[in-house]
């Protein structure tokens, strides 16, 4: 029944120790609502049906609700709403209130990307480990605007505000992984602003968190997580800074301005370039593209083509991530860092 | 009822009949600068169809979007100026002003026996206000438009680079013409009703109207307010809400609904009075619970000034306030239910005529109990958590905003389209458009209650694919919608300049709004009438003449 229930309505998998009870609710919310429309609905029909007008000189009795009609009008509607208030109620509570024994994970949101914070240790971006079975309250706090932190498995989703932390909890019944939406408009990356709960066996949790604190990195992290969407833009950086990394990249690039074997890749991105036969080139995804597949294609000027090529080396999606992430080195852009406070500047005059 | 004797006379052929108000004066400029109650309801009902047409080609635009889950004719940015404008447009320029400042301008004065509304220069003051923040919002528009959403949440509407200012401004001065409109009517209800005219003898649209101007008088100020602070802080740097400058976001969030959330009875009240109306009209039968009907619009908007803090439950809020503001919202629905029951009671044992107003009554009736509903549903707090910010809520709020208050809308506007403009619409063609209508807004936001279920938030660009199927459904119904309101424009249009002349009361109704000749004389009677009855009583026959009774 509740299977059936659950797939007619289009309800996602129950994930946590809530979903089953809100969705009970919900249930015997839609039937009471489908029972009321259908019954105002079929009296409708039949008055419709039953009193026809018959001719265009027909008059009416005139007729009004005696007081026990009133009286039942209020009454049925205002028992069946409270009785609905009541029990969601009682569930919102205990959604509200984390238990004591939870394991506490920081949340910071920022434009576009979700990142998580274990009090020891180890950091992770756009995806959450978690034990099944155990509860676990989320602190979480924004570093722009308003976001929310939606999971729709676990029917939770709290606001993330800039300024002050809220918090929820959930208890992941069973291991799995679960999509984390952001559920209040942010801006032009709202829509891929995306992550995942990842709910573990408790003890490869276990082994997970001794892993990070021994200082492994958290390279599990950037692995292509099976998601059915494209990665979250932060995501994407992320993967092409470690790419960069893995590569070597950064043996002959710098991203802090400074010349080095290579080019800076800070500004990069629509840069105008000089090339050694004195061309002048816009340093679009296309030219980045060419310069790691085919280096010696163009050469800038000043610079001696020592880069090697990696084409067949870096798959598409990688290529991509590269891109993205120096396009995001910005010099004029807020960076991504440890938390700094809200960071973004007053814009006047618009 | 008794007619004067000047407008016996004139009837029986006796005086020569006045100039209605359409023939008194034809130059573009006497409309321009007519104090004539009629004449501003009529302009105000152009300028809002024209507007709905507009809101409803960014609806489509979106919808058409929505058929690809990836990145699909337009970019994420485009896309979300296109529902901010959507939303902007349908509301403040649509939906807020339509059947208040349209049908409320032209019907009100003629159902209370007045010449006129009390302030027909301050009406005509609230007609430009609105063009003027109309074409304010437009340039804002022209310049970009903003990303914000019609809802302008802090921080993010402080620090967009996008053209919020100009939005923010239309809105404000729009917010003056809401705010004029209801003063005026409010003052009309109370100095100007016909002799005999008590106040539970005044039809139920005029109470409807009345429990709106309310509304308007003392929340819109607060929008006012609100969205000028949002402006200073963008401006100067003002921090208010934003914090990083040392404001509160949420803050922001309860001056707005305190706002909004009556503001959505704004849109849904007068819809409601259409139908108190229309449904005796079409029932042939007197109201079944006038007061009951009268007294509840007066409670929602009492109590609708506190359940805003249903907006916010995920906010951020204190529990208690949660639980506060969730039993207060389920008053407001049993509110509603009792105007339900009513109606439905009202055609127990009536005459009732199927013309295309009823078809817009049945659907409304469905709508409102779904809608209002799933309003309760989502007011239930637990469920919220899941539902907030998900189609669920875009379909709750376009099952009462579009389903409900839109039926109402297009049932004045058949009821009253003879009366206005004396001439008859085609009833074929009429029921065609809405049982189009009624099926494609089924069609068009079920799906999305299916998908809130399903956890798509609201705003989405691009979404996860398993959505898409569901997507598809909806954007398959919002073109049948389309259709139908693209029918309507057609053939109205087409019976406003060669439809055929109506009779002065073609429905038969007891309304007191027809106890003025269609269309009306420029100042509606010689003689005000003397109100001897309760609207609609129809229990004696009505020739289908100006209205009155011997
Ligand atoms: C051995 C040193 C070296 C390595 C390793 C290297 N590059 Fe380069 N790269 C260069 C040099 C030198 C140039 C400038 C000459 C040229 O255009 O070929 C250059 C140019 C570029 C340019 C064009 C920059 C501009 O300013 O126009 C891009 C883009 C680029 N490299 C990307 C990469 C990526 C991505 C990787 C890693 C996958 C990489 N490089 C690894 C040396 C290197
Ligand atoms: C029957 C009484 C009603 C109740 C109890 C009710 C309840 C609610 C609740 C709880 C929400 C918040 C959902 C969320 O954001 O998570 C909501 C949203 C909304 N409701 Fe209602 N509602 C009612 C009637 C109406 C009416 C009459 C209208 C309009 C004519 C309306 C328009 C809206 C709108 C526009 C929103 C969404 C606003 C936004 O976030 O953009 N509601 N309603
Ligand atoms: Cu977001
Ligand atoms: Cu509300």
């Amino acid at each position: 029944m509740n299977e059936l229930l659950r797939r007619l309505l289009f309800l996602p998998d129950q994930a946590s120790t809530f979903a089953r009870d809100i969705d009970q609710l919900h249930y015997f919310v839609i039937v009471t609502t489908f029972v009321m429309s259908t019954a105002v609905g079929l009296t409708t029909l039949f008055f419709f049906v039953r009193y026809r007008r018959r001719s265009e000189t027909q008059t009416t009795p005139h007729i009004e609700p005696t007081w026990w009609m009133e009286l039942g009008f209020i009454g049925t509607p205002l028992f069946f709403f409270m009785l609905w208030f009541f029990l969601g109620f009682r569930e919102f509570v205990r959604q509200q209130t984390p238990p004591s024994d939870a394991i506490d994970v920081y949340v910071m949101a920022k434009k576009w990307m979700w990142k998580f914070a274990y009090p020891d240790g180890p950091n992770a971006i756009n995806v959450l480990r978690v034990p099944a079975g155990r509860n676990v309250r989320l602190l979480m706090t924004s570093r722009d605007v308003i976001h929310s932190f939606y999971v729709p498995e676990f029917r939770i989703k709290q606001d993330v505000l800039p300024g002050r932390y809220t918090q929820t909890w959930f208890n992941a019944v069973q291991p799995g992984r679960y999509q984390i939406l952001c559920a209040e408009y942010c801006g032009a990356g709202h829509s891929i602003m995306r992550g995942e709960v990842i709910a573990l066996k408790p003890q490869e949790f276990e082994d997970w968190l001794s892993q990070q604190r021994r200082g492994l990195v958290a390279r599990q992290d950037s692995s292509p997580t099976g998601l059915d969407f494209a990665p979250a833009l932060g995501n994407l950086v992320d993967q092409g800074r470690r790419i960069a990394a893995e590569q070597g990249c950064l043996k002959c690039h710098t991203t802090d301005g400074t010349r080095h074997i290579g080019p800076t890749w800070l500004d990069l991105y629509h840069r105008r370039e000089k090339l050694q036969d004195g061309s002048i080139i816009d340093a679009d995804e296309a030219y980045l593209t060419e310069s790691m597949m085919e280096p010696t294609a163009k050469i800038v000027a000043g610079f001696q083509p020592v880069m090697p090529s990696f084409q067949g080396k870096i798959a598409g999606p990688e290529v991509a991530a590269l891109v993205e992430y120096i396009k995001s080195l910005q010099s004029d852009v807020v960076r991504t860092g440890p938390s700094e406070g809200p960071a973004y500047a007053p814009i006047r005059g618009r | 009822m008794r007619l004067s004797e000047a407008d016996s006379a004139r009837l029986a052929g006796a005086l020569p009949q006045a100039p209605t108000y359409l023939q008194d004066g034809t130059t573009v400029l006497s409309w321009l600068n007519t104090r004539d109650h009629k004449r501003v309801g009529v302009m105000f009902l152009a300028s809002v169809i024209f507007f709905f047409f507009i809101g409803g080609i960014f609806a489509l635009a979106l919808r058409m979007k929505l058929l690809q889950p990836g990145p699909y004719l337009i970019d994420a940015v485009s896309y979300n100026r296109l529902f901010t404008l959507h939303g902007v447009v349908m509301i403040f320029l649509f939906l807020i002003p339509s059947i208040p400042s349209a049908f409320g301008n032209f019907v009100l004065p003629l159902m209370i026996g007045a010449r006129d509304v009390a302030f027909p220069r301050l009406n005509l003051a609230s007609f430009y206000l609105y063009l003027a923040g109309a074409a304010i919002t437009i340039w804002g528009m022209l310049q970009g438009g903003a990303d914000t959403g019609w809802t302008f949440y802090t921080p993010y509407s402080s620090t967009t680079p996008t053209q919020v200012l100009p939005i923010l401004l239309g809105v404000f001065v729009v917010g003056f013409s809401s705010i004029l409109t209801g003063l005026n009517f409010i003052v009309t209800v109370h100095t100007l009703r016909a002799p005999g005219m008590t106040w539970m003898r005044i039809p139920l649209f005029v109470w409807g109207i009345y429990a709106t101007s309310i509304i308007q008088i003392l929340a819109t100020p607060v929008l006012g307010i609100t969205v000028l602070i949002v402006a200073v802080e963008r401006f100067a740097g003002f921090g208010m809400f934003d914090p990083a400058r040392g404001g509160d976001p949420v803050l922001f969030q309860h001056m707005f609904w305190f706002y909004s959330h009556p503001a959505v009875y704004i849109m849904i009240l007068p819809a409601m009075g259409v139908i108190s109306e229309t449904v005796s009209a079409f029932s042939r039968k007197n109201t079944f619970g006038y007061k009951a009907i009268a007294m509840s619009s007066l409670g929602i908007a009492f109590v609708g000034f506190f359940t805003w803090g249903h907006h916010m439950f995920v906010a951020g809020q204190s529990t208690f306030n949660a639980g506060a503001f969730g039993i207060l919202s389920m008053f407001v629905g049993v509110f509603t239910a009792i105007k339900v029951f009513n109606w439905v009671g009202t055609m127990y044992r009536g005459a009732i005529a199927f013309k295309t107003p009823f078809a817009y009554i049945c659907g409304f009736l469905y709508f409102i109990v779904f809608g209002g509903m799933t309003g309760v549903a989502l007011a239930t707090t637990s469920l919220d958590i899941h539902w907030h910010d998900t189609y669920f809520v875009v379909a709750h709020f376009h099952f009462i905003m579009v389903g409900a208050s839109v039926m109402g809308f297009l049932a004045a506007l058949h009821y009253w389209f003879p009366k206005m403009f004396g001439k008859t619409y085609p009833e074929g063609w009429g029921l065609v458009a809405a049982s189009l209508i009624i099926l494609g807004f089924n069609a068009t936001f079920i799906p999305q209650f299916l998908l809130g279920n399903y956890g798509m938030p609201r705003r989405y660009y691009q979404y996860p694919e398993h959505f898409q199927a569901l997507h598809v459904a909806s954007t398959a119904g919002g073109t049948l919608l389309g259709f139908g309101f693209l029918i309507i424009l057609i053939y109205l249009t087409i019976a406003l300049i060669w439809g055929q002349r109506s009779e002065s009361n073609p429905w038969g109704s007891k309304g007191f709004e027809w106890l003025s000749a269609s269309p009306p004389p420029t100042h509606n009677f010689d003689e005000l009438p003397t109100i001897t009855q309760m609207p609609h009583d129809y229990r004696t026959h009505e020739p289908p003449g100006v209205l009155h009774v011997a």
